[in-house]
């Protein structure tokens, strides 16, 4: 076991891991409690065509991916408010828009693209010292705005009308929010991948909120919670020898089944149905 | 008193279609105004308006204030609350989030402004739900942790869009004793369905039903009484029909 911190890779994978748990605690609360976890798989599908146009245009797929879904989550948040068409249709248009835009790049890309799969599902191993440090400077910007301003962004999530009412500046909170969620996705396709990246954001919050209804407590268990998931999944996927993304998402599948469980228990051995 | 909004020949409406047209209201600092009306005749369009939730198609709303305020400060109950129940916020929170203002959204609240919400919450009567989840309350306990929201700061205009309901009984009457007390301090506007209710405490009533009609107790005059063959001094009309009894004062 110990071996394994003397690789620069682990170490890397490790500090990935921390920074991770850190921003998808924090994004993924706000994402759960407003229930805007469809919108987070529109974006994430959605980035998939910058990572195709990166790959076309030889820059950085990452970078593509950081475009395009920035792009798509403003264009969510203002086609749902200003245009009469359902949010999930909207949503699941830029969902299809983006993988197919991808597709199309990759496909007419020359020669082969041969990390499709780990922008997919994810290899947290792979993460590289520049990542770490996009992560570093996200992560710092999401903690700092949630630090300042969770007054407002409890405010707004719980009843925006109020919020209006009381003149709060909504429409640009969103914008940022949403913005944020955007971002968050991107930092950690190479953690989890496209696919799996909802995960981070949803189940350990799910977890803490089975244990808190407070806001600022479900954040701090859900980087706990997300941390805990991650470090494990990472350990699974080295000693099993499975791809660490998928090895991550199960493991917090199991954390979330074993605390729903254990609560029930304590529930029913307390005489509560 | 000082009249705090005047509304001139306002029209809205939401999707292409007209639900209010040609609405004129002066508010008064002191008003307490029913408003009632059938479903669809816009009465809560008439308060988003004033909210300024809703924009005027033609006409305009002017807030009227002495500090030269652009806005007012109106504390509002909305008709149905569709936020999530399972939100993660406690009561508390909710009624400390009625004091939230652009110049404090970075700010904690100080322990005053807690204090105050736990005052709010017992003149509701859920004093020491403070730090229960909100989705815990039953419905009549979270319309009064809503109303106490939309009071704690108080507001020069308190709102209510069918305050009585999802609340017992015994609080409904309690409910309009509040407001009649707060009517001391502040203008109240409150729709209800049950003009019976309201008229035992409103001063003025209101039939919004596309246009408005009101009239101030202070313009009745023995012809007026006459042609609405209403005895007292709250005068309704328009399509509802309807008649307000003065002995339905408790």
């Amino acid at each position: 076991m110990a071996e394994l911190f003397t690789h620069e890779f682990f170490k890397n994978a490790l500090l990935a891991a921390v920074l991770a748990s850190i921003s998808c605690g924090v994004i993924g609360t706000y994402v759960v409690s407003r229930r805007i976890v469809f919108i987070s798989g529109g974006i994430t599908h959605a980035s998939f065509g910058g990572i195709g146009i990166g790959y076309f245009l030889g820059v950085n797929p990452i970078l593509g991916a950081a475009a395009f879904a920035v792009i798509s989550a403003l264009g969510i948040e203002y086609l749902t408010k200003r245009i009469e068409i359902r949010n999930d249709s909207v949503i699941a248009m830029f969902w299809a828009f983006g993988m197919a835009t991808g597709i199309i790049f990759v496909y007419i890309t020359p020669g082969y693209a041969p990390n499709l799969m780990s922008f997919l599902f994810g290899n947290i191993l792979t993460v590289s010292a520049p990542d770490i440090m996009f992560m570093v400077i996200l992560t710092a910007v999401i903690v700092l705005f949630f630090i300042f301003f969770i007054k407002i962004i409890l405010f707004i999530s719980f009843d925006e009308e109020f919020a209006r009412i009381k003149n709060m500046p909504c429409q640009l909170f969103n914008y940022i929010l949403i913005g944020l969620v955007a971002l968050t996705v991107v930092i950690n396709i190479k953690v989890v991948g496209i696919i799996l990246v909802l995960s981070l954001l949803t189940i350990p919050q799910n977890i803490a909120n089975t244990l808190t209804m407070n806001y600022k407590k479900i954040i701090l268990l859900a980087v706990l919670f997300g941390f805990i998931g991650l470090v494990s999944g990472l350990l699974g996927a080295f000693y099993l020898n499975i791809p660490s993304g998928a090895s991550i998402v199960f493991t917090l599948v199991i954390m979330l089944a074993i605390v729903k469980a254990v609560k029930r228990l304590i529930i029913y051995s307390r005489g509560i149905k | 008193m000082k009249k705090i909004v005047e509304i001139k020949n306002m029209s809205a409406g939401y999707n292409g279609q007209r639900v209010l047209k040609h609405v004129s209201l002066s508010i008064f600092g002191n008003d307490f105004i029913g408003i009632i009306g059938p479903n669809g005749g816009g009465k809560t369009t008439l308060l988003k308006v004033i909210l300024g939730l809703v924009k005027p198609w033609e006409g305009r709303v002017e807030y009227l204030q002495s500090d030269g305020n652009k806005k007012l400060n109106i504390g509002y109950l909305p008709q149905q609350f569709s936020a999530d129940r399972k939100f993660p916020i406690s009561v508390g929170e909710v009624v400390l989030s009625g004091l939230l203002r652009r110049r404090n959204i970075v700010r904690s609240y100080s322990k005053d402004e807690r204090d105050r919400a736990e005052e709010v919450l017992a003149r509701m009567g859920i004093g020491g739900l403070s730090s229960k989840a909100f989705g815990e309350l039953s419905g009549g306990e979270m319309q009064k942790a809503l109303l106490a929201r939309a009071i704690i700061s108080s507001p020069q205009l308190l709102l209510l869009d069918e305050p009585n309901t999802y609340v017992d009984q015994v609080f409904e009457s309690e409910l309009f004793d509040i407001l009649e007390e707060l009517n001391k301090r502040m203008a109240i506007i409150v729709v209800s369905h049950d003009a019976g209710m309201i008229s035992s405490y409103v001063k003025t009533i209101a039939c919004v039903n596309g246009e408005l009609h009101y009239h101030p107790s202070n313009e009745i005059n023995n012809e007026i009484l006459k042609a609405y063959n209403c005895p007292i001094d709250l005068i309704t009309h328009g399509t509802v029909p309807h008649r307000v009894l003065k002995d339905h004062k408790k």
